[in-house]
């Protein structure tokens, strides 16, 4: 069903988020451990990261029907 | 457990309650004290007045029960007293009723029917036995008993009795009444008998005194007429003292046996009046033979005893007779002894030793004496009509009494003979009376049941004729009626049955010319039915699932109506969407619609242009701080502004709650952008929904049309 089109994006794009803020978090917190002495600034940045990533394929998603294939034509 | 519990919840309840109460119980405490005493006063007086009427009713009552009169009198007077009375002291007791007489009665009618029925033994026994139970039974109202008081103790016990005991009591008197006839009889006759005997003696006695007096007169009146010698005088006078001896012996013997005679005829006319009084009638005629032998011996013996009587008489005179003579021969001797005293010895036989001095004194004397005697002869023949009239005088008296007693007691007899005739009589013709009457009421008895033989037959031979008429004439009625109805109900037969012949005739041209509009009506039918079958499966639709695809229906329809081209043009006019699937039912869309239009409100900023994340966001914010009427009526023509997805989707939501569905989906299809591609799966539905149900409504319509001129007569 076409309603339920926006629902299924939304919950692609909060699974999606959850996913990539969850995995920006991980990845900052082993960066911060691991490479930055336990610094605040590499949980943060991976963080926002993942959740900047989240959004952009959230907008992506919805946008989708209203972005414009075009299509190279084939040179005869 | 839970007792207690509640016990002691009530007692907290309590104690929380009197802890309130408490400050008002004392004034209420002191206001009952000062009224306690009036209270306690009315108390008493309630209590003493309450006693007083139950102490009334109870005495009441108790005297009812014991007074029946005061009961009823109390019944009478009081309206509902008689039902407290039943119900304490039970039903009132019966007036006293007076006991029957009547089986008292019974004894004495008994005994006078049994006597009738002892008299009348020639009667057949079983007629005497019926009539007694008869009168037993029937005897009537309560009459005074005849004094005797143990039948009275009998009375209430007293029934019927039976018919053994009934001749068991006829023997017993009738053996009563045989012994009181024997005894009765007997006596008589031993009665009878020394009654006889003794006055036969007497009359033997009488007869003997009076030959004795015969005798004695004869002796003396020959002692008298002194014509015999000397010596034969002597021996007359023994002989004559000797008689009179006789006679007096005679006479006292015959007094003697008299009075004996008299006291046994009084015996036995004693007997014969308590004979007569014992009323048993079988002794009468014995009863009349001992009167007559009374009768007769009395007879006999005054008879006996006048001729003593006139004996003595006869005897006294001539006694008297020889007494004067004795006395003149005494005086004549004493005389003569006194002129001759020496002479003292008898002077006949001294004829030779006389002197003449003697002699002629003597016959001086003789002469004084015969002077003597003719004087005295001269004035007996003066005195003579005197004595004799005075004689006869006496005589007339003497004979007038004797007459008197000879005419009474032969009056007395007479009376007595003609009594004795008369019962004699009397009994003679109750006996042929008797004899008659039961002849009579034999012939009369046999004369009866004769008579009711004959009208019995002949009512019999009446009875039967007419029975057998009216039997007749019923079964003559009967059968007429019976053919009767049977032709009647030939006839209606006929007529039913020519009838229905005819109705069945115009029944089958009726059918024959109908069954054309018939097989129109059933295909008629059967399109409507198939239409009503899709109609019914658009029916299976659930709330969200979609209805059975509606292809088999369809075909069903485009089978029956295979020739009718409208049909078969909507059949396949209908979307193959629905066909496959099957539509949603309004239901459904209604429901699916709500969650369109907040989808649609919340998404109505987004198009081609704006499509971003925060435009949502923004788009969202509106949806939510938007507020317009859910529903607001359409207009008939839409003006650029009502273009408005807010605007459109209430025009929609007033049309769906109305139920117009086609409405709404054209205001929904009108809806761009966002809103327009979230509307879009369940604008197609809607189309989908739509276009079904106007070819089915077209396809029923038309089968109702078809349908209803198929009913139309030709």
């Amino acid at each position: 069903m076409s309603e339920k089109e926006l629902g299924q994006k939304w919950d692609r794009c909060l699974a999606d988020s959850a996913i990539k803020f969850g995995t920006g978090l991980g990845l900052g917190i082993v960066f911060s451990v691991v490479f930055f002495k336990r610094r605040t600034w590499p949980i943060v940045f991976g963080t926002g990261l993942g959740l900047g990533m989240a959004y952009s394929n959230c907008q992506n998603d919805l946008k989708s029907h209203y972005v414009l294939h075009s299509k190279v034509a084939k040179e005869q | 457990m839970l007792r207690v519990g509640w016990k002691g919840a009530r007692a907290a309840a309590r104690q929380c309650v009197c802890g309130r109460v408490k400050g008002h119980a004392l004034q209420t405490c002191r206001r009952y004290t000062t009224a306690g005493d009036s209270g306690s006063a009315a108390g008493k007086i309630v209590a003493a007045s309450l006693l007083t009427v139950g102490g009334g009713l109870g005495g009441t009552i108790l005297y009812a029960k014991w007074d029946p009169k005061f009961r009823a009198n109390l019944e009478k007077s009081v309206p509902y007293s008689d039902q407290l009375f039943e119900m304490v002291l039970g039903p009132p007791p019966p007036p006293l009723v007076p006991l029957q007489k009547k089986p008292g009665k019974i004894e004495p009618l008994q005994i006078s029917s049994l006597s009738e029925a002892s008299k009348e033994s020639k009667q057949p026994k079983a007629k005497a036995k019926k009539s007694d139970p008869a009168p037993v039974e029937e005897a009537p109202t309560p009459q005074t008993l005849e004094g005797e008081e143990s039948k009275g103790h009998h009375e209430p016990a007293l029934k019927e009795r039976p018919a053994e005991e009934v001749t068991a009591r006829l023997a017993q008197q009738d053996k009563a009444e045989q012994d009181a006839l024997a005894a009765l009889t007997a006596g008589l006759e031993e009665s009878l008998g020394s009654s006889a005997k003794t006055t036969l003696q007497a009359i033997g006695a009488q007869e003997a005194a009076l030959t004795a007096i015969a005798t004695h007169t004869h002796r003396l009146r020959e002692a008298m007429d002194s014509e015999t010698p000397p010596d034969e005088k002597s021996s007359q006078w023994t002989a004559l003292n000797e008689a009179l001896s006789d006679r007096t012996r005679a006479m006292e013997e015959a007094e003697e046996a008299l009075l004996k005679a008299k006291g046994e005829l009084e015996h036995l006319r004693g007997v014969i009046n308590s004979a007569k009084q014992s009323k048993i009638d079988a002794v009468r005629p014995q009863i009349l033979a001992a009167e007559e032998n009374l009768h007769s011996m009395i007879v006999d013996l005054d008879k006996v005893v006048t001729k003593v009587q006139t004996a003595q008489t006869e005897a006294r005179i001539v006694s008297q007779y020889s007494e004067l003579v004795n006395e003149a021969k005494a005086q004549f001797q004493q005389e003569l002894a006194n002129i001759t005293p020496e002479i003292q010895a008898n002077w006949k036989g001294l004829s030779g030793q006389l002197s003449a001095d003697d002699l002629n004194s003597l016959i001086a004397h003789a002469h004084r004496r015969i002077d003597q005697l003719n004087r005295e002869l001269a004035e007996q023949r003066v005195r003579e009509q005197i004595h004799i009239e005075a004689a006869l005088e006496q005589q007339k008296l003497e004979d007038q009494r004797a007459l008197e007693r000879a005419v009474a007691s032969a009056l007395e007899h007479r009376r007595e003979d003609v009594r004795l005739e008369q019962e004699k009589k009397v009994q003679e013709v109750r006996e042929v009376m008797e004899a008659e009457m039961r002849t009579q009421l034999r012939r009369q008895a046999a004369a009866h049941t004769d008579h009711l033989r004959d009208v019995l037959k002949v009512q019999e031979m009446e009875l039967r004729e007419e029975a057998q008429e009216i039997l007749n004439s019923k079964m003559m009625e009967q059968e007429t009626h019976y053919r009767r109805l049977t032709q009647e109900q030939l006839d209606t037969f006929t007529l039913d049955m020519n009838a229905a012949y005819a109705r069945l005739k115009g029944i089958e041209e009726a059918i024959d010319s109908h069954v054309i509009a018939e097989e129109e009506a059933r295909k008629a039918h059967q399109l409507w039915l198939s239409v009503e079958a899709l109609n019914y499966t658009l029916k299976s639709a659930g709330p969200d699932s979609p209805t059975e695809p509606l292809e088999g229906a369809v075909q069903a329809i485009k089978e029956n109506c295979a020739e009718n081209e409208f049909a078969q043009a909507l059949a396949t006019a209908l979307p193959e969407e629905s066909l496959s699937r099957g539509i949603y039912s309004e239901a459904s869309l209604r429901a699916r619609f709500y969650d369109i239009r907040r989808l649609a409100r919340r998404v109505a900023l987004i198009d081609e242009t704006r499509n971003s994340l925060y435009q949502y966001f923004l788009s969202f914010l509106q949806s939510i701080l938007l507020f317009e009427r859910e529903q607001i009526a359409p207009p008939s023509k839409l003006a650029p502004e009502d273009l408005d997805t807010f605007r459109l989707l209430a025009y929609a939501t007033y049309s769906i709650e109305r139920g117009d569905l086609e409405l709404a989906a054209k205001f929904v299809n009108q809806l761009r952008g966002e809103s327009q591609r979230v509307a879009q799966d369940w604008l197609k539905e809607a189309r989908l929904t739509l276009e079904t149900k106007q070819v089915i409504s077209l396809l029923s319509a038309y089968a109702n049309a078809v349908g209803l001129g198929t009913t139309q007569a030709p």
